[in-house]
């Protein structure tokens, strides 16, 4: 019997090891075995979970207090499905982008397998000691990803980026270890009764300080500034998987102790992150309409799209708000990893990564100007897209409450992303001469963005068995 | 799953399959594009042809599946929706010989025809919604697939144009969105039924309801270029003709202007509007529009743009009848919907002709026309009379619905807008018939294009189109009275609407 909540976590850290000991040719063709066996565990999990709700597993047959325990409800599963449906088809575009003798391709699979080691075992962890070993494992690989390509301004801002993640994940250890110098425990389901609204000081600080280094590592507004940089000075399949799904693990660890332990402490708390995230919807979007480098803007784009995350927050009470949560990481993900991936294809066909000079491009590379498309119509909130199924039920939950200004930001961010989003398609289709040779560009490239981009555009038709999943249970 | 479910996704799919095969197809199989484009039409017109009886029979047509609990996508063919349909699906045809023949030897032509035909397919997802959410899903879809047929020039102006229309038509989708969602936190769904769903809410919500009304009226108001949110109309003139045309007469205005009648109809239900005083301003601001557009027209000398003006006027006369309270107000605006297509159409396809065959873009250029390009000029007439309103022509029948219906309705102004129309209609028609019938040549034409062959003006599939709708245009005219006309099917969807109603 395979359990796939351990084997979700060994084998992307088995995979990761071969590919150090086998060199990137061999080494990427066991990722993407390895990838697909993780995608088959994550559905099988996920039908698992969907037929008779939430799993736990009990590392080496000691339980918590005193061993490790794994834990998945249907939150874990969306987010440990999202992660290996992204992971694959990147992996191949990768596959295909790095040149095979590169030190950047070198270090590229190894740091990826632990990287998914980290975010696989950050969704199946139910303690806080162990949520902040993966955090940290997810930190560190990540930064490693950014600085694999050795280039002075990569190296700039991976250390920029290893500075806000440090600093986040001690923030976070701080807190970790104050609640246990009060409670004597880090274990998510002990901890739930224990917490009141009545709680000691230091527990409030603690949440604080958890609470403040997530924000920077998840790059809320204003936390945001080491993301734009080293989310754009990466390799194309390094960002889309930094913006697709590390910022996501730690708006999960959030959400996941908002909603757990912490719930009665955050009632009055709940409008701050809202404001920071209506701040870095106009903030980003702003700045995506305004920079004039295509990679730049697709970051600052989830600058903007993060706060989307954030609005959901004074509106928990109803269950549309962690829904509309839910489908907007999801959607984004998948877009965003598109929309990067494209962006890759894009720049490495011209070889500049100016949006001016993408002009004509619609009709040498129409299939990667589609991918980027779909993923911008996902982002724009338009339908039939996962986008436009959040936005849809995050404004239904405003209204609901009454909040109609939260429906408001969510209505203009989505008109601001237009502005970025046609920006690109504008000069896509100027019919101008092509002011750079366009290079050929492997097929693999442009196919599996556009598989991503279609899939964030289809689950917009249909969003009900992810629904389902999601409320299939809460944390055991 | 049964025929009666499976029809309406097999109107849909004849459409968005072809379009996707074609986005596939290499630029140089011209012929396997051309089979699949008209295959599809016909396919298209067929299937249609086959709901229409089922529905006049009294069949149901329908298809719902749910995209988040609570929340369906459905799909309803009913009479009101085949009325769109239908003209949708003729025009598609007629449209498609005459995009072929406009665009031979263009580039992007495969980019051009998957995105017409999913166009096509927005345009019929609109008419066959059967809520609002479905309605909207369909609604920016046709915003997003007609973005790159406007811009499909790919100049600089072709894209000032394409921004403009992206502004105006997202803002206005944002403004729907907000309001759809507001109706579905009220009312739990959105699905349209005769006589509307929102008579039985609390009267303390009214003034909610109010408000609602003026966001989708707003929202749907773009598209459907009522004044002041008209502006992007004219701009998208940069577009080929065959957009243009489409544009003009099938998707982008007509969605709009039918978004007004299934909110009118299908979620307020037109007593209740009328009793939250609600259908008085949107007549205001119909006839508003209706002036203003026939008032700019004049003063264009752009043939495209003056016929954009003169659309803007004539798509509110639809909004003009709804907004009229009782059956023979519904009737002329109904009715119109399809009238106009048909004459628009007619006019567009006239215009492109010109332009491709002398390259003739003005009104001042058009002196002698008439004697280069007789056939042309002689369907072009036809529907310029038809939008005059003379009879018997099809513009006439809408006029005359439409001023009885104001009576009926005890609105007698609205007669003196309708007066004050038809003089405009005819100060900006009658000098471009002049100038092309009676005026000798003056200059040498700007720009011969296609040389006269024999007896034929233009190429073949460029002249045979708005022949045929000119043809149509009389046709729906002089029998109007036939059980086969749109006139009757209207009746039967105004029968349907005022079931409770005694005047």
């Amino acid at each position: 019997m395979i359990d796939p909540l351990i084997w979700l976590i060994l084998l992307p850290l088995a995979w990761a090891t071969l590919a150090f000991l086998l060199g990137p040719g061999r080494g990427a063709r066991t990722a993407i075995a390895g990838l697909s066996l993780q995608l088959w565990l994550a559905f099988d999990l996920a039908m698992k979970i969907g037929a008779g709700g939430p799993a736990l597993h009990a590392v080496g047959g000691w339980g918590a207090p005193l061993g490790i325990d794994l834990a998945a409800d249907g939150l874990s599963a969306v987010m440990l499905l999202l992660a290996q449906s992204v992971a694959l088809p990147l992996a191949l575009y990768a596959r295909a982008y790095f040149a095979p003798d590169k030190t950047e391709t070198r270090y590229f699979w190894p740091l990826i397998g632990f990287l998914l080691a980290g975010l696989n075992a950050l969704f199946l962890s139910a303690d806080l000691f162990n949520l902040y070993v993966t955090l940290e494992l997810v930190g560190l690989a990540a930064v490693g990803l950014v600085a694999a390509g050795g280039g002075a301004a990569q190296v700039a801002a991976a250390l920029r980026y290893l500075f806000a993640a440090l600093l986040g994940s001690s923030m976070y250890l701080l807190g970790v270890a104050l609640i246990y110098g009060a409670y004597g425990t880090v274990s998510l389901v002990t901890l739930e009764p224990l917490l009141t609204a009545d709680a000691p000081r230091i527990v409030w600080m603690a949440g604080g300080l958890m609470l403040a280094g997530l924000l920077l590592k998840t790059a809320l507004f204003p936390f945001h500034y080491w993301l734009p940089p080293a989310h754009a000075s990466a390799p194309a399949p390094v960002s889309a998987l930094l913006s697709a799904l590390v910022v996501k693990a730690s708006f999960y660890l959030i959400l996941r102790l908002w909603l757990g332990p912490f719930a009665p402490l955050v009632g009055a708390l709940a409008w701050l992150p809202m404001l920071l995230g209506a701040g870095a919807i106009f903030w980003g979007s702003w700045q995506a309409i305004r920079t004039p480098h295509l990679k730049m803007l697709v970051a600052w784009s989830t600058v903007a799209q993060l706060g989307y995350l954030f609005l959901i927050f004074p509106l928990l009470a109803t269950t549309g708000a962690l829904q509309a949560g839910v489908m907007q990481a999801v959607a984004h993900g998948l877009a965003k990893a598109a929309m990067f991936m494209a962006a890759g294809v894009l720049i490495k066909a011209t070889g500049q990564d100016m949006v001016a000079g993408l002009a004509g491009v619609a009709q040498r590379l129409p299939l990667t100007l589609f991918s980027f498309g779909l993923a911008g119509v996902t982002l724009m909130g338009l339908p039939p897209s996962a986008g436009f199924l959040a936005k849809w039920l995050l404004i239904e939950a405003a209204l609901a409450q009454g909040y109609w200004f939260i429906a408001l930001v969510a209505l203009a961010g989505g008109l601001l992303a237009a502005g970025y989003v046609f920006r690109v398609l504008r000069q896509a289709f100027l019919l101008a001469p092509v002011a750079y040779a366009i290079a050929a560009v492997p097929r693999t490239l442009e196919w599996t963005a556009f598989a991503l981009a279609t899939a964030s555009v289809l689950l917009g038709l249909r969003g009900v068995e992810l629904m389902a999943l999601l409320a299939a249970g809460s944390a055991p | 799953m049964t025929l009666n479910e499976f029809l309406p996704l097999a109107v849909l799919a004849s459409s968005l399959l072809p379009g996707l095969i074609i986005f596939a197809l290499p630029e140089n199989r011209v012929g396997v594009r051309t089979t699949l484009n008209l295959l599809a039409a016909l396919a298209k017109l067929a299937l249609v042809g086959i709901l229409l009886f089922g529905v006049q029979a009294g069949e149901e047509f329908g298809f719902a599946y749910a995209v988040l609990p609570g929340l369906d996508l459905t799909f309803k063919a009913d009479a009101l929706g085949l009325l769109f349909i239908t003209l949708s699906a003729v025009l598609w045809l007629f449209t498609t010989f005459y995009a072929i023949g406009y665009l031979e030897k263009a580039p992007h032509r495969s980019r051009f025809f998957g995105f017409f035909s999913l166009c096509v397919t927005a345009t019929m997802g609109i008419a066959m919604a059967g809520n609002m959410f479905t309605f909207f899903v369909f609604y920016e879809l046709l915003t997003l697939v007609t973005f790159p047929l406007v811009v499909h020039r790919g100049t600089a102006q072709a894209m000032r144009g394409g921004m403009i229309y992206l502004a105006y038509t997202l803002v206005g989708g944002a403004l729907l969105l907000g309001g759809i969602v507001w109706l579905h936190s009220l009312l739990g769904h959105t699905g349209f039924t005769h006589g509307g769903v929102l008579a039985t809410l609390d009267s303390s919500t009214h003034w909610q309801l109010q408000a609602i009304f003026l966001l989708l009226i707003s929202g749907v108001g773009v598209k459907a270029a009522l004044v002041p949110l008209h502006g992007w109309l004219p701009q998208a003139m940069v577009a080929p003709a065959p957009v243009s045309a489409l544009l003009h007469a099938v998707a982008v205005v007509k969605a709009g202007a039918f978004g007004i009648v299934r909110i009118v109809y299908g979620i307020y239900g037109i007593e209740f509007a009328q009793s939250l005083d609600l259908l008085t301003p949107l007549a205001v601001a119909a006839a508003i529009t209706i002036v203003w557009g026939s008032f700019r027209a004049l003063f264009q000398d752009d043939l495209k743009k003056r016929l954009a003006y003169s659309t803007i006027s004539q798509v509110s006369y639809i909004t003009l009848g709804i907004s009229l309270f009782g059956p023979i107000g519904t009737i002329g605006g109904l009715v119109h919907l399809v009238h106009q297509g048909v004459m628009k159409i007619t006019l567009f396809f006239c215009a492109g002709n010109y332009a491709e065959t002398l390259g003739m873009h003005k009104v001042s250029e058009m002196a002698g026309v008439g004697k280069r390009m007789p056939w042309t000029t002689v369907a072009f007439s036809l529907a310029a009379f038809g939008m005059i309103g003379i009879p018997p022509l099809a513009g006439f029948i809408s006029k005359w619905y439409l001023g009885l219906g104001a009576l009926e309705a005890r609105m007698p102004w609205v007669l003196a807008v309708l007066a004050a129309s038809s003089l405009l209609n005819a100060a900006y028609f009658l000098p471009i018939l002049y100038r092309a019938w009676f005026m000798p040549q003056a200059a040498a034409w700007p720009e011969e294009h296609i040389l006269m062959q024999g007896n034929r003006e233009t190429a073949r599939l460029l002249l045979w189109p708005p022949l045929a709708t000119a043809a149509l245009t009389l046709a729906l005219g002089l029998f109007a009275a036939s059980s086969l006309s749109p006139l009757e099917w209207v009746k039967l969807i105004a029968d349907r609407e005022y079931l409770t109603w005694t005047p």
